[in-house]
Order: C-alpha cells, then sequence, then structure tokens
C-alpha cells in the first residue's frame, strides 16, 4: 500500500485520485502511528521550508519517519518542498531538515537568469538524466513536468543525482539515495508523465 | 528548457461557467467539473479559475467548489475570487490548489501578499491587475469588483510594489480585450514587464493561437492565458471546450 502523508501540505488529493485511476492501493495518512502500515511513503509538499518542517514537527511524523525511512528502509517519494526537506538545511529558512540526503537547498541566483521572467522557476520544463532509472521509465523527458520554485537542492554527492533541468544553469531536478527518492518538479500535475513516475514508484523493487 | 504557460482561464458565475465581454454580458459555456475533465485530457499547461462573484456578494471562497476541482486537475490549478485571509489562502492550497490569486483584498492590504506568502510560499502568490485605459491622456488605472470601481494604486507603483514583496506571479488582465479575441494588449505588458522581473501572464484578447504565438515570440518566456479562446469555437461563438495538442503547440513556442 502506498502512504500519502497529509499533514497539511496540499496536493495529496490530487496524488490519491491518480493512485485510485491506476487502480493501485493508497491510503491517506495523518497519524505518525499509521505510518507503519505503509510500503511506500509519499511526502508532498507545497509551501515554505520552515512551515512545512514545523508541521512535520508538530505532527510528531518527522521521529516517526525517520523511523521508518533511515532505520527500516521504506521507500520514500518527497515532492518540491517534500524533496527539499530532505536536505540538512535550506536558505529559506532556518529550521534544519531531515537530512537524508546530502545537501543544502539554495536559492537560484538571479544574477545567472539572463532574461525575465527571473523568479520562480514556474512551468513546463524538460529533464535530462544524469542516471538511468526505473522511477523514469517510460516518461517523455521532452514534454517534461511542472515546476513552482525558487529554491533548489544542491547535492554534496554527484551519485544522490537522478535528473537535471535547465534554469539560468543545470540545476537538480531529482535526486534518490538508494529507497529515497525526491522530485523537485510536481508529478501529480505534470499530466500523462506524472502518472506514470507515480506508477513507476509504486511497481519499484527495492532491496 | 522552460516553455511558455498556455492557460486557459475559467469564469465562474452563479456556480456555472460564464465568458464575458468587457467584463459585461455572462455567457453561460457550461460546468466547471466537466470543462476541468476536458482540459485534462487536452493537457493544458495550467489552469486558472476566478470566481467572478465572491468579492462583489462580499463572501469568502466556495472551498466545496475548490476541493471539487482541484481533485479533478491533474495541472497546476491557480484559484482566485474573495480571498481575504491567510486562512483562506492557506485552506485552498491544502485543497490541492498549486496558487492562490487576489485582487481586491491584496490592493486594499498589500500586506496581506507577504503575510500569505510566509505560509503558503511566495511563489504561490498571484496578484490580479485587472486593467483599464484611461479615458483620457493614455494610461491605464487598476479596477477590482469585476471592474466596477477604481483602484487608488497606479500600475508602476503597485508593481514596484509587488517586485519589492517577490509574489509568484502577475496576471495582466485586460478589461478593455476582454472576450474581444481582437488580440493582447501588447503595449500594456510591454510597459508592465519593463520595471518586473517576476512572471507575467497576459488576459484579455487572445482570439486565435496566432494571437499566443505572437504573445510568446515577443515576450520570450510568458503566461499566454485566454477565456473566449479555449471556451468557443468559429464566429458564431459556438460552446466547445478546445486546446491545442501536443503537436499544435509546437510552433507555439
Amino acid at each position: 500500500m502506498i502512504g500519502i502523508i497529509d499533514y497539511g501540505s496540499g496536493n495529496v488529493q490530487a496524488i490519491a485520485t491518480i493512485y485510485k485511476n491506476l487502480n493501485i492501493n493508497y491510503q491517506v495518512i495523518t497519524k505518525p502511528e499509521d505510518l507503519v502500515k505503509a510500503d511506500k511513503l509519499i511526502l508532498p509538499g507545497v509551501g515554505a521550508f520552515d512551515a512545512t518542517m514545523q508541521q512535520l514537527i508538530d505532527s510528531g511524523l518527522k521521529d516517526k519517519l525517520n523511523e521508518l525511512v533511515l532505520g527500516k528502509k521504506v521507500p520514500v517519494l518527497g515532492i518540491c518542498v517534500g524533496l527539499q526537506v530532505m536536505g540538512y538545511k535550506s536558505e529559506e529558512g532556518n529550521l534544519p531538515g531531515l537530512g537524508w540526503i546530502a545537501g543544502k537547498v539554495s536559492r537560484f541566483d538571479e544574477n545567472k537568469i539572463k532574461f525575465k521572467p527571473k523568479l520562480p522557476h514556474m512551468g513546463w520544463n524538460t529533464i535530462n538524466d544524469v542516471q538511468n532509472h526505473k522511477l523514469f521509465e517510460g516518461i517523455d523527458r521532452d514534454f517534461g513536468f511542472y515546476f513552482v520554485h525558487s529554491f533548489y537542492f544542491e547535492c554534496e554527492k554527484e551519485h544522490n543525482i537522478l535528473t537535471t533541468s535547465n534554469y539560468g544553469g543545470e540545476f537538480t531536478s531529482s535526486i534518490y539515495a538508494n529507497h529515497i527518492f525526491g522530485t523537485q518538479f510536481h508529478p501529480e500535475k505534470s499530466h500523462g508523465n506524472g502518472v506514470q513516475l507515480f506508477k513507476n514508484f509504486a511497481e519499484l523493487e527495492l532491496c | 528548457m522552460l516553455r511558455s504557460r498556455i492557460i486557459p482561464c475559467l469564469l465562474v458565475h452563479n456556480k456555472g461557467l460564464v465568458k464575458t465581454v468587457k467584463f459585461k454580458e455572462p455567457k453561460y459555456v457550461g460546468d466547471p467539473i466537466n470543462a476541468v475533465k476536458i482540459f485534462n485530457e487536452k493537457e493544458v499547461d495550467e489552469l486558472i479559475v476566478l470566481d467572478i462573484d465572491a468579492t462583489r456578494e462580499n463572501r469568502g471562497p466556495n472551498l466545496e467548489m475548490i476541493k471539487n476541482l482541484a481533485d479533478e486537475c491533474r495541472m497546476p490549478f491557480c484559484y482566485g475570487g474573495g480571498i481575504t485571509t491567510v486562512e483562506q489562502a492557506r485552506k485552498i492550497i491544502n485543497l490541492g490548489a498549486e496558487k492562490v490569486a487576489l485582487s481586491y483584498s491584496a490592493l486594499n492590504n498589500i500586506n496581506l501578499c507577504q503575510e500569505i506568502g510566509a505560509i503558503i510560499g511566495n511563489q504561490s502568490v498571484v496578484v490580479v491587475l485587472d486593467v483599464k485605459k484611461k479615458k483620457l491622456f493614455g494610461g491605464y488605472d487598476i479596477y477590482t469588483h469585476n471592474g466596477t470601481k477604481k483602484s487608488k494604486w497606479k500600475p508602476d507603483d503597485l508593481v514596484a510594489k509587488l517586485e519589492e514583496i517577490g509574489i509568484g506571479e502577475i496576471v495582466i488582465n485586460s478589461i478593455d480585450n476582454d472576450g474581444t479575441m481582437q488580440g493582447y494588449d501588447t503595449a500594456l505588458v510591454e510597459n508592465i514587464r519593463k520595471n518586473c522581473s517576476m512572471p507575467i501572464t497576459v488576459l484579455g484578447g487572445a482570439g486565435t493561437l496566432d494571437d499566443i504565438k505572437n504573445l510568446i515570440s515577443k515576450f520570450k518566456i510568458i503566461g499566454a492565458a485566454a477565456g473566449s479562446l479555449f471556451v468557443f469555437k468559429g464566429k458564431y461563438r459556438a460552446v466547445l471546450i478546445n486546446y491545442p495538442n501536443r503537436q499544435e503547440r509546437k510552433p507555439l513556442y
């Protein structure tokens, strides 16, 4: 069962609708104690870094997530800010992140963006493979995904980068470390490509 | 590469979808959920839904309708209409919208943009400028309440202020061109864009895909929004929800 974590960060229902239409077993999870029921977890995210971290702490999800993801190696997919909180810290806020993947979250350097508009990076952008991973099987790279963000994840280690995209230079658009995945873009708002990615995540066999 | 966004804009009036001309004569064009389903199939870049009754009726957003729309949308969804508090904005994002659009409430209290941005992220805050040419001496005025109340803000000052706050997007909506299908007011866009580094979406006047193509070729990365173009077909304005497919879109970028 895919557990979609609902901690008040939005887009939960859009993901649930996709899994429902795919006939894949899912559950929207609001209580930390229910996390154990899931074989895989999705951590959505819309909003500011600190607000998101605070919600994870206040709801008691943070500790339980650490236990499951780091301890029991439960696969997890973070989306947008759900990816960003996997780092150590963010220029957007003061709270520490979960620190699951080595890296920090930085703001795009507006001086490198030679055209208008500058920020946020918003709209449909293409993706480039850095690693060949099953998560991106059957996905139209040129159609790409929908992004809306001003901050991006800077991996410390290149082997954690799944894909990059270009906005005033290459930036990391998805990351992974074994069973931990994150996308800066919003697959739940990216039509067929997004549906395919959620399907791939559900079907991934990880050891 | 980042592409420009081609965005249907839907207006909700008396719970149905309507299309106006110069903000008047609302014509019924269908059911919101049904339209979203069709736009899902068409793979639209993004969708804007504006409840044009809320502010005028002095009421808040219809959260049930927003939930139903957001559940269905497989594309980014921006909702506007009647948002006056941080809590409403937070709820709308929680229901699954990507962005909230403000007009009157932001113009009336510009700090609201920052307050909302602190909770949902600045990138999700959109301000809609309904603008109309001045009758004399050139220039533009900003209006609220469906074009019935003139705002004290001058467009340049407002854009400068929003630039300072750093919101997610400005929607420039030309009241003069609304529903006319005679093309966008590119002079207006040029005027606003010279002092603006934030994303801009232009609404009002698109009548053909060429209008969109011209807008994109002039401004490179921009949001090209349209109402009539995507809900009417032919010169008799028969209601038909439409949107160019992947192949038809390629030459527009």
